[in-house]
């Protein structure tokens, strides 16, 4: 589903990714954990393709076609979804009309009917009491006043409604409870654990894992790479650190 | 005298300057009597004949106009404004085809043409059509200096409304019109309010007698096609004690390459519990993206709560016009007399928007609440200017203002200047301004999800504004949310 070939990039003149390859098939979760400043962010921003994460060389493509050449919001309608560290608001905007107007512009483009007014709130009801979110919550401007847990669980409610191929978690269980983190855990497999879907999630930390089991997992250190293994390896990182392990 | 047609220019001579962005900026060729060009004593009479007025308007307006003579263009304002020469305009243009009032099915189809590519609102054509079912908004629509169509007049004849273009009223009404005309905006108040009562065309006048709740919406369309014409309208609503009405008006005009005066006066009184809402979506033709032609909107509106428990409420939506002047204002003279302004004003390219209100607190318990949006793209600049004065024997006054600016790229400008003038101690007046841009964050979030650029920043700039939209009546709130991401478009990026 997705394959990245030794993919570089900069920001502001400075390289971040070195030459990182990765390949992701359907029906698989991989994990990415790393340290401070690997690029771990920044690998989700540059697929997502925000601006200012100029690629440099390689390839990122989804289902065959080149990611690098569209711009976020077709990358979006392709299937790409990035659940964010820091969502941010938009204020006077309610969840429910940003998800409506995201969604039928995302269908819009994939040339399916948009959905009513009717059949979209069904949909969201639905997706909020998967991940346990009182539809008021739904009803108030995206992300403002809401806790960093909140904000997180909005995310995969987000994600829930917008029924990605691809979803890129960026350090979505930072700022949980546990109990949040079991929520979202379990809103994560019953939405993204599919024969065809599949989840890259980045972390810092095992936890997560607990709940949502990686098929594999990589270490991320300095721009590339450097380690995969399967769900083993991240207890090994949690043991011995990333410092052992990234060399 | 001068009572025949000097010129007649036809309006379908082509503009070379085709602006996409702006809809609707077609023009029709719609056959036209002009007044000549120009603004004499004899364009004053010529207005005043062709519309059979009394002496005592006529009058009314040689008096206004030999003041306006004496008076100058104000530059207090921060606008930057090309100097206007009066000689070079036409004040007066009507439709050839003089049309019946009363109902659509008689006027010029070419207008009815006009005001379909306008998009008034689909529900609203329906009623126009007979459609049951759809909810009713009576219109008056004004084209050029000539009311050519109101609807529903005898359902509302029946309720005791009086909704009339104000020519009409003149000739009509004339103990009302000369109760309240030049009471609220007197007609020295201020050079453009003195041009428009020397040569105001047409206009809206309603009145609702006392305890009657008004059974629609009331709304007037405003057009100007004609070429090298200033707009004059004039409105007047009187709602007596007890009674309610909400009025609508919305406003285009044909791309120009040249600069087109608006200067309209708008005159509200609401005596004892009376209520008035009056919404605007000003959409006038805002010149092109480097600034050429658009309308000068320099309008004056002034509402007097005159009544105790009387309330006006200002909604305004300005996305159009090269320059905007206005500062719709409420002299709250009764006790408990409640103002509300509620503004959002966008400009982009070179537009420029000089605009708030004036809260004048003369009776005691009397509260107001002001909501200013602006939102500036491109080079454009917009100013939120506003007054609250509380006089002294105003007691227990309450003052709410709340000045936001949206910024979008770095060229563009967003002022505020609020004025604050106090004479009594009970008031307590809150103020409270922020200024913002819309974020990168913002952009790359909202475009993740699946929007288009253009889609993102009228989302966000939507829910900017949501305060004030909200305040619109429904139809017009889902034009005024298009509009405003219409008018941005090609701003980000």
């Amino acid at each position: 589903m997705l394959k990245i070939d030794n993919l570089t990039n900069e920001i502001d003149g400075k390289a971040i990714l070195k030459g990182l390859s990765l390949s992701i098939n359907a029906g698989e979760i991989h994990a990415i954990m790393g340290p401070n400043g690997a690029g771990k962010s920044t690998l989700a921003y540059t697929l997502g393709g925000r601006p200012g994460y100029d690629v440099t060389g390689g390839t990122a493509e989804m289902d065959g076609a080149n990611l690098l050449e569209m711009a976020p919001h077709e990358r979006a309608a392709a299937g790409l979804f990035l659940g964010f560290q820091y969502p941010v608001e938009i204020p006077g905007v309610s969840n429910l009309q940003f998800l409506r107007e995201s969604l039928n512009s995302q269908r819009r483009a994939r040339a399916e009917a948009p959905l009513s007014g009717g059949e979209f709130i069904k949909l969201a009801k639905e997706k909020a009491a998967l991940l346990g979110m009182d539809m008021e919550m739904l009803k108030r401007p995206v992300n403002v006043g809401f806790s960093g847990g909140e904000k997180k669980r909005a995310e995969m409610v987000q994600m829930g409604i917008l029924d990605p191929k691809l979803a890129i978690l960026d350090e979505t269980d930072s700022g949980l409870d546990i109990d949040a983190l079991k929520i979202v855990g379990a809103g994560i497999n019953t939405i993204m654990r599919k024969p065809d879907r599949a989840v890259l999630l980045i972390t810092h930390y095992q936890r997560l894992l607990d709940y949502v089991k990686p098929d594999f997992v990589h270490v991320l250190a300095d721009g590339r790479i450097t380690r995969t293994g399967g769900a083993e390896l991240a207890l090994e990182l949690e043991r011995e650190g990333y410092r052992e392990l990234a060399a | 005298m001068a009572s025949k047609n000097l010129e007649a220019p036809r309006n379908a001579d082509a503009h070379a300057a085709v602006n996409k962005t702006y809809e609707w900026g077609f023009s029709s060729d719609i056959e036209q009597d002009f007044a000549p060009k120009g603004l004499t004593e004899d364009t004053v009479r010529f207005i005043s004949a062709k519309k059979n007025e009394p002496e005592w308007m006529l009058a009314w307006r040689l008096k206004a106009y030999r003041h306006w003579l004496t008076m100058e263009m104000p530059d207090w304002a921060k606008l930057n404004v090309e100097p206007i020469d009066y000689q070079d305009a036409y004040y007066y243009a009507e439709p050839k085809a003089k049309p019946k009032l009363g109902s659509l099915d008689e006027v010029d189809p070419e207008i009815l043409r006009v005001y379909e590519k306008l998009g008034i609102p689909i529900e609203e054509q329906k009623v126009l059509a007979g459609v049951e079912g759809a909810r009713k908004i009576a219109v008056d629509a004004v084209f050029d200096s000539v009311s050519v169509a109101t609807t529903f007049r005898k359902e509302l004849e029946e309720a005791g409304v009086i909704f009339r273009s104000i020519s009409e009223a003149v000739r009509e009404f004339p103990e009302l019109v000369k109760k309240w005309l030049g009471k609220i905006v007197p007609m020295h108040d201020n050079f453009f309010a003195t041009l428009n009562c020397a040569v105001f065309s047409d206009g809206t006048f309603v009145y609702i007698p006392e305890g009657v709740r008004c059974p629609m919406e009331l709304s007037t369309y405003f057009r100007i096609n004609a070429e090298n014409t200033g707009q004059f309208e004039r409105t007047l609503i009187i709602a007596e004690k007890g009674s309610y009405v909400s009025y609508l008006e919305g406003c285009t005009a044909p791309m120009r390459d040249e600069n087109q005066l608006h200067a309209a006066v708008v005159e509200l009184v609401a005596l004892d519990d009376a209520e008035i809402k009056y919404s605007t979506v000003q959409n006038w033709y805002p010149g092109d993206e480097n600034g050429k032609g658009g309308i000068y909107n320099f309008v004056t509106k002034r509402a007097l709560c005159q009544g105790r428990n009387s309330k006006v409420s200002w909604t305004q939506v300005e996305t159009g016009s090269a320059i905007t002047w206005k500062y719709p204002s409420c002299v709250l003279a009764g006790e408990n007399s409640i103002g509300e302004f509620y503004s959002v004003a966008v400009t982009n390219n070179h537009q420029q928007a000089d605009t708030g209100t004036k809260m004048i607190h003369l009776g005691k318990g009397s509260r107001s609440t002001i909501v200013s949006k602006g939102i500036s793209a491109g080079v454009s600049n917009n100013t939120y200017r506003g007054l609250v004065r509380v006089g002294a024997t105003a007691e227990n006054v309450r003052n709410f203002t709340q000045c936001d600016s949206l910024l979008l790229g770095d060229k563009c400008g967003a002022h505020t200047v609020p004025y604050i003038e106090v004479k009594n101690p009970s008031a307590q007046i809150e103020h409270e301004a922020t200024t913002s841009k819309i974020s990168d964050d913002q952009m790359f979030y909202a475009m993740q999800r699946g929007l288009d650029q253009e889609a993102a920043v009228s989302l966000i700039v939507n829910g900017f504004a949501k305060e004030v939209l909200q305040q619109l009546p429904m139809e017009f709130a889902v034009e005024a949310q298009k509009l405003l991401g219409i008018s941005l478009e090609g701003s980000v990026g």
